[in-house]
């Protein structure tokens, strides 16, 4: 064991030797370890930020929130056909599901429509614009940098009052003070009443409060559109997150009765959650992962050809320093710890540059898309280009400890 | 006491389908302090039975005893270890490592055999000193002569203290002049009491040793003492 740490010291310091004499060889070899590593720590780094960027962005769904609508969102089970065959969901659905259900703790129902906001010469096109009620507020955890949400009052009269999210408020008043402003939707004025907090959930795009201005849902339907011409969605807030699967039953016993729809009859309607979503998520993340890994894993096996072909090549080249070794007394092993040691040091050096260069890229990166470089990257590469200096320097390194010394004393 | 007994060994090579004798039934003896030349010309089985006597490679038949101890049957590992210890080999070619100086190429083999590094750099610089090297010590062979070269290589056989020392053509590449420095650095080993086993195809350089085999096709032709052992003579400077 003693004997074995030294040989382990002094094969660190032969390698070290041997690299630093063949800079540009041993340079144009980690190169693909390089790339290699860099794929896989931005791979992965990218993947986790995915990952939590879609986790943060579902629970700003709320768990404990149902979306009645025609459309089911996340699942693939009934063919689209069916779903665009089914009768819209209108205003009188909701107000019979409003009058029915006695178990959720706030409905809204909402509709999406795309507009251009104008105030002064500030433009802002394709602007999803949210009609919905008062009640609204209460079916999310939604905070207000300036005012308030419409109430009552506003949303019954359809008053031209709007609630506008933060980047929108952004964009329209690069210097603050929105509150009290009028704004053009469409052609139509409105007063903000109120402006969100920043969510900061990329992942909603368009749905993201963010992005969004919010109106009662009225004046959609007095200013934009009929009110039969899109299904609505309702939104169902259930009291607590355990109560949401009974919130659900009873939504669709009610639905159904709404609905007119006879036993033999399937749903017209679906009822939409944050878990299905999650599902949908996880199978996509699953998926780039396998495909981020394949990839990967190309680069690195490309790498790994790499260093053993070099390895191959240095065995070669000193097939007579190795036949000295053997005649003073190196034992094959120690032949063999040596050459995979010079793998290995390869790999560790262009696997530390590789995540140099990884952490680089995925800090600019960060400024676009949410990346997490964490220790377990670090780690990661370290495990990875040390591995395969071991597997790719394993097969030159027996070659290497397997020559005969006599043979390659006479080596020219 | 003799170290080294071999008792009729041969060494036969596989050549496509014939078989070639590179070494028929060879039988001698070397002994404690004995300067011993091997001569011979080419293809008469020199190199083999360096290579056999050196561990570097094992006979095809017969038996050799290095020590008490049967190396015959030994495998690649117990070999390095008999090399390691009991033999310092010094080559035409001098064959250092190119890139480690000096005193790294006269530690070499003691690493190999697991000593602490303050008393291996100690052994090597005293063996270094030994040869006359004490200021090229730091120099990588690149910046030494042939003749330092060679010393150098004299030093790392040395450095473990082996039972014996094995020389093939130590003045081959060298001048005469640098050529006779060396001899007598053997002696001067010969003298302080070791054991020193010299192959060459040179008359002049075999005469300095004390018994010549002469080998003739795998066979020893004359094993015979030097009645007149050229004793060579120290000169005033050498660089």
């Amino acid at each position: 064991m003693k004997n074995f740490l030294f040989e382990l010291k002094e094969s660190l310091f032969i390698s070290l030797y041997a690299i630093r004499a063949n800079k540009v060889r041993s340079m144009l070899t980690t190169l693909g370890i390089i790339i290699g590593v860099t794929s896989v720590v931005l791979m992965s780094t990218a993947i986790k930020g995915i990952d939590n960027a879609f986790q943060k962005g579902v629970s700003s769904l709320g768990s404990d929130n149902l979306y009645i609508d025609k459309w089911a969102w996340f699942n693939n089970d009934i063919p689209w056909w069916e779903m665009r065959n089914r009768k819209n969901l209108d205003m009188d659905d909701f107000k019979k599901y409003e009058d029915l259900a006695k178990l959720p703790a706030a409905i809204a129902p909402t509709i999406w429509t795309n507009k251009k906001i104008k105030y002064k010469e500030n433009n802002v096109e394709g602007i999803m614009i949210s009609g919905t009620t008062n009640n609204y507020i209460n079916t999310t955890n939604l905070s207000f940098e300036a005012g308030r949400f419409f109430n009552d009052f506003e949303s019954r009269g359809a008053r031209n009052v709007a609630v506008i999210g933060f980047t929108v408020a952004k964009q329209l008043f690069p210097r603050g003070n929105a509150l009290a402003q009028e704004i053009k939707i469409g052609d139509v004025k409105f007063k903000i009443v109120g402006v969100l907090d920043e969510q900061g959930s990329w992942v909603m795009g368009n749905f993201n409060p963010d992005n969004q201005v919010f109106v009662p849902i009225g004046c959609v339907f007095k200013y934009f559109q009929g009110e039969k011409f899109r299904s609505i969605t309702i939104n169902v807030r259930a009291p607590n997150s355990t109560s949401v699967e009974a919130v659900k039953e009873e939504a669709i016993g009610i639905m159904r009765r709404v609905r007119g729809l006879s036993y033999s009859e399937d749903n017209d309607f679906s009822i939409n959650q944050q878990e299905g979503l999650l599902t949908t998520i996880n199978q996509t993340i699953g998926v780039i992962q396998i495909a981020g890994l394949f990839i990967t894993g190309l680069a690195l096996f490309v790498g790994a050809i790499g260093i053993m072909n070099i390895m191959f090549v240095s065995v070669k080249e000193r097939t007579r320093e190795i036949g000295v070794r053997k005649a003073i007394g190196a034992k094959n092993r120690t032949i063999l710890t040596q050459f995979i040691m010079e793998a290995a040091i390869i790999c560790l050096i262009g696997g530390m540059i590789g995540l140099g260069i990884a952490v680089t890229l995925s800090m600019i990166v960060n400024q676009y898309l949410p990346t997490a470089v964490q220790a377990d990257s670090v780690i990661l590469a370290v495990v990875i280009s040390l591995l395969t200096g071991v597997l790719s320097g394993f097969a030159p390194a027996y070659t290497a400890s397997k020559l005969d010394p006599v043979e390659a004393l006479r080596y020219e | 006491m003799n170290i080294i007994t071999i008792e009729h060994i041969a060494k036969i090579y596989q050549v496509g389908t014939e078989e070639v004798h590179a070494l028929a039934d060879v039988s001698l003896t070397i002994g404690q302090n004995e300067y011993v030349a091997i001569m011979g010309p080419s293809g008469s089985g020199k190199s083999t039975l360096m290579n056999i006597l050196g561990c570097l490679d094992t006979p095809t038949k017969g038996v050799y005893d290095f020590n008490g101890v049967n190396v015959s049957e030994m495998n690649d590992n117990e070999l390095a270890a008999i090399r390691n210890k009991e033999i310092g080999f010094v080559f035409q070619t001098f064959n250092l490592l190119p890139r480690s100086n000096a005193l790294h190429n006269v530690e070499l083999p003691l690493i190999y055999s697991g000593m602490s590094s303050s008393e291996r750099k100690e052994r090597a610089m005293e063996a270094l000193i030994n040869v006359g090297l004490e200021n090229r010590v730091y120099h990588r062979p690149n910046e030494l002569s042939g003749g330092q070269r060679q010393r150098v290589a004299i030093a790392r056989a040395l450095v473990t203290k082996p039972s014996i020392i094995l020389a093939d053509e130590p003045t081959g590449n060298l001048d005469t002049k640098t050529g006779e420095e060396i001899m007598v650095l053997f002696n001067e080993i010969y003298n302080a009491g070791n054991t020193i086993i010299l192959v060459t195809h040179e008359e002049y350089i075999a005469e300095h040793a004390e018994r010549i085999i002469r080998l003739r096709d795998g066979l020893v032709e004359k094993n015979e003492k030097v009645e007149n052992r050229f004793i060579p003579k120290k000169r005033e400077s050498h660089n």
